[in-house]
């Protein structure tokens, strides 16, 4: 399905990630054994279902989660903790409400010590980049969800990361905004020929954008399948109407299927067992 | 034209309630102005209230209320400013060590409900008869609202905002000054009005307990001199400048936090 990634050319390489955690059950593995590389420019999405793992891995990629096993390596060095190469997105609103959106794009900029009027000219290049120009003093607050979370988007961005890593970013939008806002991250990427890592469960999203999807199995997350989307580039949203587009939808699909008939069986399972104990 | 009938109801209903309430507080007055000139009250016991309005002039030509009022303000931002520095402070060392708050937020809580005007004695053996003994007052009984909402305020920051700055290798020193200090300002500005209500209502009544002061003061030496109308003016007068203090100290929380 996939070509291999030599590690000389991948920017990210993922080695033998395991994650446990202890509850009140006992001990989960909710990642096991995960491997895969990222080459320099490429848009790879992880996509599986509810409970799969996607955010624990994608805490474990931003090195927001300390206790796992395997390594994660950056640009050729192995990373502990956050990184200054990988810039986040989150899956919540996570502007900051206090600022407007001009201080909220420049805050990577003023950690960096750079001069005011010259942080606040990058911050509107940013600010433009994800077609906010125009709201640049306006607060959270004045802003809708989607708008929210470009501002989240050009706050990454502005502190130039080699990779961008993205948490369902668009979760808790309308699927019209969601198809507008996936076609200004695919825009953004292919101009700044960015490496990003979409976490996702929705599988239009993922072939959309992606050049690679990696899915992966209910609990505990192991990686599936490696799909390579062949689709032309640059790509809008329009592409959602073609036939290979539906053909790789039907694909993933398949193979996401199984894994989210296991995930509803679990839930229901464990819905009688709470129920029961009750 | 449509736009302009809506905003002519706009504005003639954000003019309606104070205009209710003013009414309502002009129909009480008449009220208890009849009451008493029928004789149903006794005006011994209070005054009418065209008595009490005109004296307010007296508080300002004869009983210098103006200097008195500077002064009870300048002890209150005196008990403020104390207030807002230790009482945060206090808040955020108890929000880092765990153990420290789960061992003193009962106390805190305690002491907030506590009536702390009763220790005014203590304070007069350790500092006298002056205004230190009124600010101590003040501040007192303002810090346990100011403590636990920094506390609270400090605690619901949202995690996601914790992780961008843990994102962006954040200090821990950054991580408090640029994330969870501003996240936690409207809580912590909340518990800094409750408090300067509560050191404002104290200093006016250690002032009138100790007979030192301004406003209470005042109000004590006319209750003396049993000047009811002048009293219940210098009440009215005290109970003027608490609205004014609440909506500028509203106005301010505002300007801190323009947009939500």
């Amino acid at each position: 399905m996939t070509q291999a990634v030599a590690p000389a050319d991948a920017i990210l390489v993922a080695d033998d990630i395991i994650v446990r955690f202890d509850t009140a059950e006992g001990p989960i593995t909710a990642v096991d054994n995960i491997s895969f590389k990222v080459r320099p420019g490429e848009f790879l999405s992880i996509i599986g279902p509810s409970g799969c793992g996607k955010s624990t891995l994608f805490n474990v990629l931003g090195g927001l989660l300390e206790n796992y096993q395997g390594t994660v390596n950056v640009a050729g060095e192995t990373i502990a903790g956050p990184h200054k190469s990988i810039g986040m997105v989150f899956q919540e609103e996570s502007t900051f409400p206090w600022r407007t959106v001009t201080d909220n794009v420049a805050f990577p900029l003023e950690l960096v010590g750079m001069p005011k009027s010259k942080r606040i000219d990058r911050a509107r290049h940013f600010i433009k980049l994800v077609g906010l120009d125009g709201f640049d003093n306006r607060y959270p607050g004045e802003l809708s969800g989607g708008m929210r979370q470009r501002v989240s988007l050009a706050r990454t961005l502005a502190s130039e990361p080699k990779i961008l890593l993205m948490d369902e970013p668009f979760a808790a939008l309308d699927e019209q905004t969601r198809l507008l806002l996936g076609d200004k991250v695919l825009q953004i990427q292919q101009e700044l020929k960015q490496t990003t890592l979409l976490i996702t469960h929705n599988i239009t999203e993922a072939v959309q954008m992606s050049d690679r999807i990696l899915v992966m199995t209910y609990r505990p997350g192991k990686v599936k399948r490696i799909f390579d989307i062949d689709l032309p580039r640059p790509r809008t949203s329009e592409i959602v109407g073609s036939e290979t587009f539906g053909r790789y939808v039907a694909q993933i699909w398949n193979d996401l299927r199984e894994e989210a008939n296991r995930g509803m069986l679990d839930e229901e399972k464990y819905a009688l067992e709470h129920e029961r104990a009750l | 034209m449509t736009m302009e009938v809506s905003r002519k109801t706009a504005s003639r209903r954000d003019y309606a309630a104070p205009l209710v309430g003013l009414g309502t507080l002009i129909a009480f007055l008449a009220i208890v102005e009849t009451l008493i000139r029928v004789g149903l009250l006794n005006r011994f016991i209070i005054p009418p209230p065209s008595e009490i309005i005109g004296s307010f002039g007296r508080l300002f030509l004869e009983e210098n209320i103006v200097h008195r009022f500077f002064f009870t303000a300048g002890e209150c931002l005196v008990a403020g400013v104390m207030v807002a520095v230790s009482g945060i402070a206090i808040g955020v060392v108890m929000q880092r060590f765990s153990l420290l708050q789960r061992a003193c937020e009962t106390w805190v809580a305690a002491f907030a409900s506590a009536p702390l005007v009763l220790t005014y004695p203590l304070f007069m053996v350790i500092f006298g008869r002056n205004a230190w003994t009124i600010i101590m007052m003040g501040f007192l009984s303002a810090l346990p609202p100011v403590i636990l909402k920094t506390i609270e305020g400090i605690s619901g920051t949202r995690k996601v905002l914790i992780n961008v700055g843990r994102s962006f290798k954040l200090t821990a020193t950054q991580q408090f000054w640029k994330i969870l200090f501003p996240a936690a300002l409207p809580t912590i500005f909340v518990g800094i009005r409750l408090g300067l209500i509560f050191a404002l209502i104290n200093i006016v009544g250690t002032e009138f307990l100790i007979n030192f002061g301004g406003l209470g003061q005042l109000i004590n030496d006319l209750a003396e001199r049993y000047d009811l109308a002048g009293t219940y003016a210098a009440i009215c007068f005290v109970i003027l400048v608490s609205v004014l203090f609440f909506m500028t100290l509203e106005k301010a929380e505002r300007w801190l936090r323009p947009v939500d």
